[in-house]
């Protein structure tokens, strides 16, 4: 085998970056779609990508389904699991402080992890590439396929996200709640509906990132803890409510995450993901690209 | 009266604090002398809940100082005021609900006790004996209002008018030299409004000056010495209540509000 | 103290002295002494918990890592330094309590969601030391060979003995903490949770006392660390993981958060739960736990400690 060279290094540790920061910035996305519309932030969060990973196994390793349909079934089961959660823990407890809101969603992650472990045990998964396993070499890097299917779906998603927001009647229906709830339901706004698309949404959100991520990564039950922080760190990072701070935000924390394991000490990648979340919490909680008043960001 | 005067207590000038972009207070300024109720009237969303919690360092203000007893006040926190003797009542009652009656006030007696952790865990005698006055001096404030049969009732079980006097004898528990009441008389009807009229005499007896923010006209016409009108975060009128009443640029800030015309 | 925590106080006493007599001599449950001494030491970092989340109104997802730091503070320095465990202890308890006073001063400032994460986010940074930093704590695999407790020269490594010393222990702890909730510093925090800004008003410096109860429950957690460390004379990062911090924070929960007695209900229950009866359930104990504490928050928001009070207010129609 011929020697990488350093560029080629380089290269290969951001596209790793960029592939891995997808996925935080999808987790994100999703922190902030709730976040938007209820102000809380959803511990089990990390669980739907984990979901996602596990029940694309199931369809298209075990029932060996079409790689399509195989997605799309995933993606729906998991957003069930969303509208699920909402309607049977978050829309009962209306006017739960936030220790009891903070305690309820993680009560659901650990529900979520541990009938993960029931169904699929301890051990982790994989599933083939969507398209062919042959590396191809782009300026001396050797990029995985499934990189470029990373990047291309999270690319639809955030394309098919803002055409929501902007153009359809829940979207903007949405945006309005986040805006103003009392003012949406004056105007006749079903808060309570959007509540659950919000959840659904997020869902959907982690379902397509857990699927996508399975032939690189792997999955098992107890993933979703780390993932769900990393995504939290994104989302906190890009300021919490914007949409657009948490794509960038996201792939930004993947590089960087990726060269330090690289470069420095790969035992301590996480650990720095995690360091800048708490600088970035402690130094400036509006996130690099928010406004000043913290955490009140509402945009989309 | 001038503002000159050499027992000027509270000065606050040129007070401005806006929350992004709606401006609630736009370069606030008056003075309230010793021993004296002052009242600080105008409609809603004129910015007079927004100047107490100002006063009281819940939030700095943009620009602006606010000095008491001649020392610069603004910008601190609510903890340092209320040791300089600044206490306050809140508009939507802010009790401590879970507590019972007598430990609300006795949390009043915070900043008069100083007992630290160690000293509580391990009930050292200094402590114990501590822990006796606070107890008694609290009792003494909830007899002055006039609720002692409720001591060892929770908070959150009271009816709001007896909340309310909770939180005056909470407030009072601080030993201020000058107390703010927001909206007192706030659900309260009639007999209850007149015994407060009583109390807030009582409390100026104790030298306690008293800056009161009302929407009862009565009330406020009836014990004030001074009256400022405070309309979209600035001052339109400050005078005693006969001056007020006949001002026609508080007549018109009230057209339109639910205020009976002939008592003003 | 008033004449509930007393009767309570009591109470416990009585059933810690009956305990070892009713359990040592049967068989099947006499190794239950060795489950009541973990009960003993999670109790002593659920009572600071309890402080912190039911009476300062405060969240911490990151107290295991508290705990890993008096365990392993005591474990290096009795193996490596060959130092006196007492002292060690000493060491665990004033390190941590810097540590958390660090970490504490910067995330109190933060509210709610933020706190949690933030503290969640340190529980998992110091994991990943225990893990990376192998020359001084032995990695993933960890070390074993840590000396048990001696007092005056007698060896506590029996079961009994430690018992007896880990609940005089809690019960001090106990002691102390409801002596700091029934004074000034106790009403302060109650009244934090209460109104944060009503407590401010009243010159309760609200952001001095968060911290302080912090750094408290994290010297008991270090404590309990220590008395860890010696009982299982071994130490690997997995006992101080992220899922550790959650346990114990559903402990406190299923117990009932606003109530000290509530956090020794649920730890006790859930670490027998935990240790001995969810073993039918093999590894499926994480289910039961999420459905436990879900049907808990959902039902019985105020905890396992609220259930008579509750069905007795049922019971009278109100």
């Amino acid at each position: 085998m011929e020697k990488i060279s350093l560029t080629g290094q380089l290269i290969q540790y951001i596209f790793t970056g960029i592939t891995v920061g997808s996925i935080y910035a999808m987790v994100a996305l999703g922190f902030n779609i709730i976040y938007n519309v209820t102000e809380i932030i959803n511990f089990a969060q990390g669980e739907f990508v984990m979901l996602g990973g596990l029940i694309m196994v199931f369809f298209s390793a075990f029932l060996k389904l079409p790689l399509p349909l195989a997605f799309l079934l995933t993606v729906a089961v998991v957003t069930g699991v969303g509208a699920l959660m909402e309607r049977f823990t978050i829309n009962p407890l209306k006017n739960a402080t936030v220790l009891t809101m903070i305690i309820v969603t993680i009560a659901v992650s650990i529900l979520l992890k541990g009938i993960a472990m029931f169904v699929w045990g301890k051990d982790p998964y994989i599933i083939p590439p969507f398209s062919g396993s042959e590396p191809i070499v782009i300026l001396g890097a050797a990029i995985q396929t499934q990189t470029l299917w990373v990047l291309l779906m999270t690319a639809v998603v955030v394309v098919l996200l803002s055409l929501f927001f902007k153009k359809t009647r829940y979207g903007k229906a949405m945006l309005a709640c986040a805006d103003d709830p009392d003012a949406a339901r004056l105007v006749g706004i079903k808060v309570n509906t959007m509540v659950l698309i919000s959840f659904a949404l997020s869902a959907a959100i982690g379902a397509v990132a857990g699927a996508i991520i399975t032939p690189i990564s792997l999955m098992e039950y107890d993933r979703g803890a780390l993932l769900g922080l990393k995504g939290f760190g994104a989302s906190v990072l890009g300021g919490l409510g914007s949409f657009y701070g948490a794509v960038v935000a996201g792939i930004l924390l993947g590089i960087i995450e990726s060269l330090c394991a690289g470069l420095i000490s790969s035992g301590y990648k996480d650990a720095v993901a995690l360091l800048l979340l708490l600088l970035v919490l402690y130094v400036r909680p509006s996130g690099l690209f928010g406004n000043v008043e913290a955490g009140k960001i509402k945009e989309f | 009266m001038s503002s000159e005067n050499f027992n000027t207590f509270l000065r606050v000038e040129d007070l401005r604090k806006s929350f992004g972009g709606v401006r609630a207070l736009k370069g606030l300024s008056f003075t309230v002398n010793s021993g004296m109720i002052k009242a600080i009237i105008g409609p809603n969303g004129a910015g007079k809940t927004t100047l107490f919690n100002v006063i009281t360092g819940v939030f700095p203000p943009n620009t602006g100082s606010i000095a008491f007893e001649g020392v610069s006040i603004d910008g601190r926190k609510s903890g340092e005021i209320a040791r300089l003797g600044v206490s306050r009542t809140f508009q939507n009652v802010e009790i401590f609900s879970r507590m019972t009656v007598l430990e609300n006030v006795m949390v009043g007696r915070h900043i008069q006790s100083r007992a630290g952790i160690i000293s509580t865990g391990f009930r050292l005698l200094r402590m114990r004996r501590e822990e006796r006055q606070i107890q008694e001096s609290a009792m003494e404030f909830l007899q002055f209002v006039g609720l002692e049969h409720r001591a060892g009732e929770l908070a959150g079980n009271l009816p709001l008018g007896e909340q309310k006097l909770l939180e005056i004898a909470r407030a009072l528990a601080t030993e201020p030299k000058i107390l703010l009441l927001d909206e007192p008389a706030g659900g309260l009807n009639t007999r209850e409004t007149e015994g407060l009229a009583v109390l807030i005499h009582r409390i100026l007896d104790k030298g306690i000056t008293v800056v009161l923010v009302e929407h009862d006209m009565n009330l406020v016409m009836d014990i004030s010495d001074e009256i400022v009108v405070m309309n979209f975060g600035e001052k339109i009128a400050e005078g005693k209540p006969k001056q007020v009443k006949n001002d026609p640029l508080v007549i018109k800030a009230y057209l339109g509000e639910e205020v009976d015309y002939s008592n003003l | 103290m008033d004449r509930q925590n007393r009767n309570r106080l009591v109470g416990l006493i009585f059933f810690l002295v009956l305990f070892p007599v009713l359990v040592m001599n049967v068989g099947a449950i006499g190794h239950y002494l060795d489950v009541m001494i973990f009960v003993g030491i999670y109790s002593l970092i659920n009572m600071g918990l309890s402080l912190l989340m039911g009476y300062a109104g405060q969240i911490s997802l990151g107290h295991a890592a508290f705990f890993g730091l008096g365990a392993y503070t005591s474990g290096i320095l009795c193996t490596k330094l060959s130092l006196s465990p007492w002292l060690a202890m000493f060491a665990g308890v004033a390190i941590t309590a810097l540590i958390a006073y660090i970490v504490g001063v910067p995330s109190l400032k933060l509210k709610g969601h933020y706190l949690a994460m933030a503290t969640l986010g340190f529980g998992v940074i110091v994991y990943i030391f225990f893990n990376e930093e192998v020359a001084l704590t032995g990695g993933p695999s960890g070390f074993s060979d840590i000396p048990g407790l001696t007092i005056m020269g007698l060896n506590l490594n029996n079961d009994l003995y430690y018992y007896i010393l880990v609940w005089s222990l809690v019960l001090l702890t106990l002691i102390f903490s409801l002596n700091v909730i029934n004074s000034r510093i106790g009403r302060a925090l109650r009244s934090l949770h209460d109104s944060e800004v009503a407590a401010a008003a009243m010159g309760v410096e609200t952001s001095r006392f968060k911290v302080i109860i912090f750094v408290l429950s994290a010297a008991y957690a270090s404590i309990a660390g220590s008395l860890y460390t010696h009982y299982v004379g071994f130490l690997s990062p997995s006992s101080f993981d992220l899922f550790l911090s959650i346990k114990l924070v559903m402990m406190v929960v299923v117990g009932g958060m606003h109530n000290i007695w509530g956090a020794l209900l649920g730890t006790w229950l859930l670490t027998f739960l935990g240790n001995e009866w969810l073993h039918v359930f093999h590894d499926f104990d994480i289910l039961v736990y999420g459905a436990i504490l879900l049907a808990i928050v959902m039902f019985l928001p105020e905890g396992l400690i609220d259930l008579t009070p509750r069905m007795r207010r049922l019971w009278k129609g109100r």
